[in-house]
């Protein structure tokens, strides 16, 4: 059988003889009008705004829409901010803390949800995406109250184990595993399932004739496991540096809704200083210039996150 | 070639591929397993559990120690207080015409392009596609400042459609939904149609949207579940408390000194409640939808 692959036709299916010329025009346009909402919502909410960043930064810009042009002001007073540069430190900090412990988690849990014979293999699915459904908003007062420094459940056990209270959000440190911690909750499920979808495509025969050649389990994970996973590896953590970095919600409500996450700045990240200059000092242009800052950051680190993850589990 | 579809695929998410995995599994139960498995699902259901047990007794269930493990009969009392400090029932309706709306948008104009990605050919269709993957990497969120001004010229400041329409189709769904149709659509059906003298919405709207429903159905929930859940674009460009949705409505709450903790929990649980019950009936297709998203290999 061979069809021609006319534009606007269905792939591999010759279009009916009888159509009308115009009705042939309108077949041929309907497919781009398909898939155009996307494309225009995209350009309007997502590139163009995304754009018009770079453009703001350039000037002094109040929201009543006075402006003035003050050119690359705006990126030298940020380099000699100290509050960005705190900012920065606390958005690798969070970013790193709730990351990596959480890719790990979810690898060896999708390592033994795929165990043969499982019971219960459902519920325990369902369990780790419940995380997933539940609001920041929601869950931030929960983990607030865990961590409190007086009556909360996770300082009553470590007295009960002989430690001392621990303060979480007064200090950087503790406030980034409070906020990491949260992080790690909301995810390490979602990328469970994520690893398990790709775990179960791993031919069992490769697993079998490694096992034949006398490989352990150890061997078997590093030399068939992590390479089978290394495109949903990738993708994960992509996608967690994009999120992580931008990190916004769980900061802010962790801090009873304070812009500056605490009044030391201890646990502000760079979306908090972007908000905060844009919405809270209505310096569109100052906030903008964090925003082009940010995007920065974020291509870079993705692109070295890419060229690393991608090496995982390829030998030599 | 017969081309009739499977009946049985219509309500299973998995393209045909799992049908031969039921031997799948390397790793042996040990003893172990359901520990690890068990302490897992714990740390993920206790915060949510806990919400409730606060919520069910009062505020002094959340500083008692040891840890107050059983539900008291308060919720309802706590509820009717929570109505009276803050506008809820308004922000949750709120919620529900954004998040419904998103959902069925989500489920209908992702299928639609999916559809034509998967199973039409047009000049330009592989880089447009390629122009759709690559929009999932661009971290939009940085750009709120532009956003809000385009909002503001639009006249959307403190509006409800803010949320709704740039929320109405998503690169994911598109994306997940081209998977859905190339593997449970065959090309010999929709050419029969063709012969028919069907044209490409018909066979759209007559074969290939009634076979992968159930899947636009899930990406509905996944989208009714991300739209309710969303925070920071609401809290940006809602200003009145008429205009809140239920997230900004708890937020309210919680940052209100002079409300007490048990009634900020009621408040948060009440806005848990309906994901809870959406999870309840159709969690396991929500798990089998996004692994089937998920990348194999």
């Amino acid at each position: 059988m061979s069809a021609t692959l006319t534009p606007g036709t269905l792939r591999g299916v010759k279009p009916a003889t009888a159509t009308r010329p115009v009705e042939k025009r309108w077949e041929r346009l309907a497919p781009y009008g398909y898939v155009a909402p996307f494309y225009v919502l995209f350009l309007v909410f997502g590139l163009f705004p995304l754009l018009f960043t770079f453009y703001v930064a350039l000037f002094d810009w109040n929201p009543i829409g006075d402006k003035t042009f003050v050119g690359l002001e705006n990126f030298r007073l940020l380099a000699e901010d100290p509050r960005f540069w705190n900012a920065l430190r606390n958005t690798f900090s969070i970013w790193i803390i709730s990351t990596v412990p959480q890719l790990i988690i979810a690898l060896i849990l999708a390592q033994v949800l795929n165990s043969a014979f499982l019971r219960f293999a459902n519920f325990f699915r369902m369990a780790m995406l419940l995380p997933y459904i539940t609001s920041v908003a929601a869950t931030a007062i929960v983990f607030a109250q865990i961590f409190n420094r007086d009556y909360g459940l996770l300082n009553w056990f470590l007295e009960l184990l002989g430690f001392e209270h621990i303060d979480f959000m007064s200090s950087a440190a503790g406030s980034h595993v409070l906020i990491s911690v949260m992080v790690i909750w909301r995810w390490f499920g979602y990328n469970t399932l994520l690893y398990l979808a790709s775990l179960q495509a791993v031919p069992r025969d490769l697993y079998e004739a490694a096992a034949v050649d006398g490989a352990g389990p150890v061997k078997q994970f590093f030399h068939i496991t992590l390479p089978s996973l290394r495109p949903v590896i990738v993708f994960t953590v992509i996608m967690s540096t994009i999120g992580g970095l931008q990190i916004f919600t769980e900061p802010l409500l962790l801090s009873n809704g304070t812009l500056t996450c605490g009044t030391a700045r201890q646990c502000q990240t760079l979306s908090l200083f972007l908000f905060e200059q844009g919405f809270g000092s209505f310096k569109f242009g100052y906030g903008s210039a964090v925003g082009v800052a940010l995007f920065a950051i974020i291509v870079v680190v993705a692109f070295v996150n890419f060229l690393l993850s991608s090496r995982l589990g390829r030998k030599g | 070639m017969a081309t009739t579809i499977d009946p049985r695929r219509q309500d299973d998410l998995r393209p045909p591929a799992p049908r031969t995995r039921r031997r799948r599994g390397i790793v042996r139960v040990r003893w172990y397993t359901y520990l690890v498995l068990a302490l897992a699902a714990a740390a993920c259901i206790f915060p949510v559990y806990w919400m409730f047990v606060v919520s069910s007794v009062g505020s002094e269930a959340a500083t008692q120690l040891p840890p107050r493990v059983v539900p008291g009969g308060n919720f309802l009392d706590l509820l009717r207080l929570v109505f009276e400090t803050v506008p809820f029932v308004r922000s949750l309706i709120n919620s529900f015409i954004v998040a419904a709306l998103i959902a069925v948008g989500q489920a209908f104009l992702c299928s639609l392009a999916g559809f034509a990605f998967a199973k039409m050919t047009f000049r330009g269709r592989d880089a447009l596609f390629l122009v759709l993957v690559l929009t999932m990497t661009v971290p939009a969120q940085l750009a709120v400042i532009p956003q809000y001004m385009i909002m503001s010229q639009l006249g959307w400041v403190d509006t409800l459609q803010a949320l709704v329409v740039p929320g109405l189709v998503s690169a994911f769904g598109i994306f997940w939904m081209r998977q859905h149709i190339s593997a449970t659509i065959s090309d010999e059906l929709l050419q029969a149609a063709r012969m028919d003298g069907a044209n490409s919405w018909q066979i759209f709207a007559r074969i290939a949207f009634p076979v992968v429903r159930p899947a636009a159905a899930v990406l509905g929930l996944l989208g009714f579940v991300n739209a309710w859940n969303d925070f920071l674009w609401p809290f940006i460009v809602l200003k009145s408390p008429d205009m809140y949705t239920a997230q900004i409505a708890i937020k309210a709450l919680q940052s209100n000194i002079s409300v007490d903790l048990g009634l900020a929990m009621a408040g948060s649980f009440l806005v848990t409640i309906p994901l809870l019950v959406m999870f309840a009936f159709f969690g396991k297709q929500m798990v089998s939808g996004i692994m089937d998203g998920a990348f194999k290999g």
